[in-house]
């Protein structure tokens, strides 16, 4: 049964994986929300006042109190929220769990504003690495359900919204995922059969669309 | 019988610094080891293998890396003196943010600061100058970020009391001072005369030499070399 929490906000933009984390958080906590959807182009004066270092979204405003950056926000809505955790109670099972939702914006994130935005052999680097790093990520999960073990957890929740980028992903960078890395897309699979994720996420082509629009707007290709 | 806590990192690292400082705020005892970067030990290369850097701490064998996830576990492991992050959800966030920040935002514009030239120097100088300010304006009249005592945010900003200085001088320019900065001038002040920080850091003379004779090698490729 939902928990009508007090005063909860989520500024957010429709296919930002990272908004997309914060969502699927709350959903997993069953924790009700009001959506607002941000013109990125024209950013509303809530958002400039919520989050005036960075200017970005998501921002989880709480009982009137601003709370930034995605990953932040996911450990914010897993500690006042107990049921359901998303983080292992373990101290090292939980630096583990950091570590590779870090991994996930050092170094996927990192490799994908490249791979969109070059050509030539700076394109070919970015291409090289975005595999490596899957497959390291891929390594990790290894034979398990989720990264989180028996139990949806913290790293699923950080990397799943990018499974609906890896069809943008493949078709920039000239590259199948499933070859490369078969038990990741396995793993995309499982979580979209979580509702929290599948009423996150959008369809993979949609993404791709928005891409190449959002190229086409910055002169990109 | 308390397992063995051991720490791989490196003299000039700001990042080994911090958690040494963390261990000592809390009292823990441990065993350091310093590693050689231009010729990396087989034990940092199988404790960390994905970054291969430092600092890797040990605890009963088992390996955590990046500084900040390392502070996190020291701080969820050794719950009972000094606390370094604060007990309120909405608080712990706001100090994760500023320590990212710091780590995101204020250290490498520092850094890049130090070993450009020209109109690309000049940006970063300006981004430096205006992050700080903006660090400075999360100070709002306490002695330090956490409060009345060194927290996270402090132990991440160890870098901006102490290395960004040196660097300074190598390069020849001026990014902190009583004038621009008068707040975060101060809290450098506060935050240098404890006696645990002193016990942690690095003489600046040696830091200076280093920096100095790596200026070109440096300049070349922009890397970190700590």
């Amino acid at each position: 049964m939902a928990t009508a929490a007090k005063g909860v906000v989520l500024l957010d933009f429709w296919v930002s994986p990272f908004g997309q984390r914060c969502r699927i958080a709350l959903a997993e906590k069953g924790v009700e929300y009001e959506y607002k959807e941000e013109n990125l182009w024209d950013k509303s004066p809530l958002l400039l006042k919520a989050n005036p270092v960075h200017k970005k979204i998501p921002v989880l405003i709480h009982e009137g109190n601003p709370i930034c950056e995605s990953l932040l926000i996911v450990q914010y809505i897993d500690e006042v929220w107990s049921n359901n955790p998303l983080l292992p109670s373990d101290p090292y099972e939980r630096a583990q769990a950091r570590f590779w939702a870090d991994f996930v914006d050092k170094k996927v994130s990192e490799c994908w504003t490249r791979l969109w935005k070059v050509k030539g052999e700076a394109q070919e680097e970015a291409r090289k690495d975005m595999i490596e790093d899957l497959k390291l990520l891929e390594g990790e999960l290894g034979d398990k359900q989720y990264f989180g073990g028996e139990t949806f957890g913290f790293v699923d929740v950080a990397f799943v919204p990018l499974s609906a980028w890896f069809y943008t992903f493949e078709t920039c960078g000239n590259f199948s995922v499933e070859k490369e890395c078969p038990k990741l897309v396995a793993w995309a699979k499982r979580c979209m059969e979580r509702e929290s994720v599948s009423k996150s996420l959008h369809d993979p082509h949609k993404v791709y669309e928005y891409v190449c629009q959002l190229k086409k707007k910055l002169g990109v290709d | 019988m308390a397992e063995e806590v051991k720490l791989l990192g490196s003299w000039g690292s700001p990042f080994s610094r911090r958690v040494e400082l963390a261990l000592r705020l809390k009292g823990i005892s441990y065993d350091y080891i310093e590693e050689d970067l231009s010729n990396k030990s087989p034990l940092l290369l199988k404790y960390n293998p994905i970054h291969k850097k430092v600092p890797v701490f040990l605890h009963g064998g088992k390996p955590v890396v990046e500084s900040l996830v390392i502070l996190e576990y020291i701080e969820e492991t050794w719950e009972g003196d000094h606390a370094i992050l604060p007990k309120d959800p909405y608080e712990r966030a706001m100090a994760r943010f500023w320590s990212t920040f710091v780590d995101e935002k204020c250290i490498p514009a520092i850094w890049m600061s130090c070993w450009t030239e020209g109109d690309m120097q000049q940006n970063f100088m300006i981004q430096s100058k205006e992050n700080l300010s903006i660090l400075e304006g999360e100070l709002k009249g306490k002695k330090f970020f956490g409060g009345d005592a060194i927290g996270m945010v402090d132990i991440a900003a160890f870098f901006i009391a102490h290395w960004a200085g040196v660097l300074q001088e190598v390069a020849g320019i001026s990014l902190i001072n009583e004038e621009k900065h008068p707040i975060l001038f101060k809290w450098i002040e506060e935050f240098m005369s404890s006696s645990i920080v002193m016990e942690c850091l690095p003489a600046r003379e040696g830091l200076l030499a280093y920096f100095q004779a790596k200026k070109e090698a440096i300049r070349a490729t922009k890397a970190p070399v700590y």
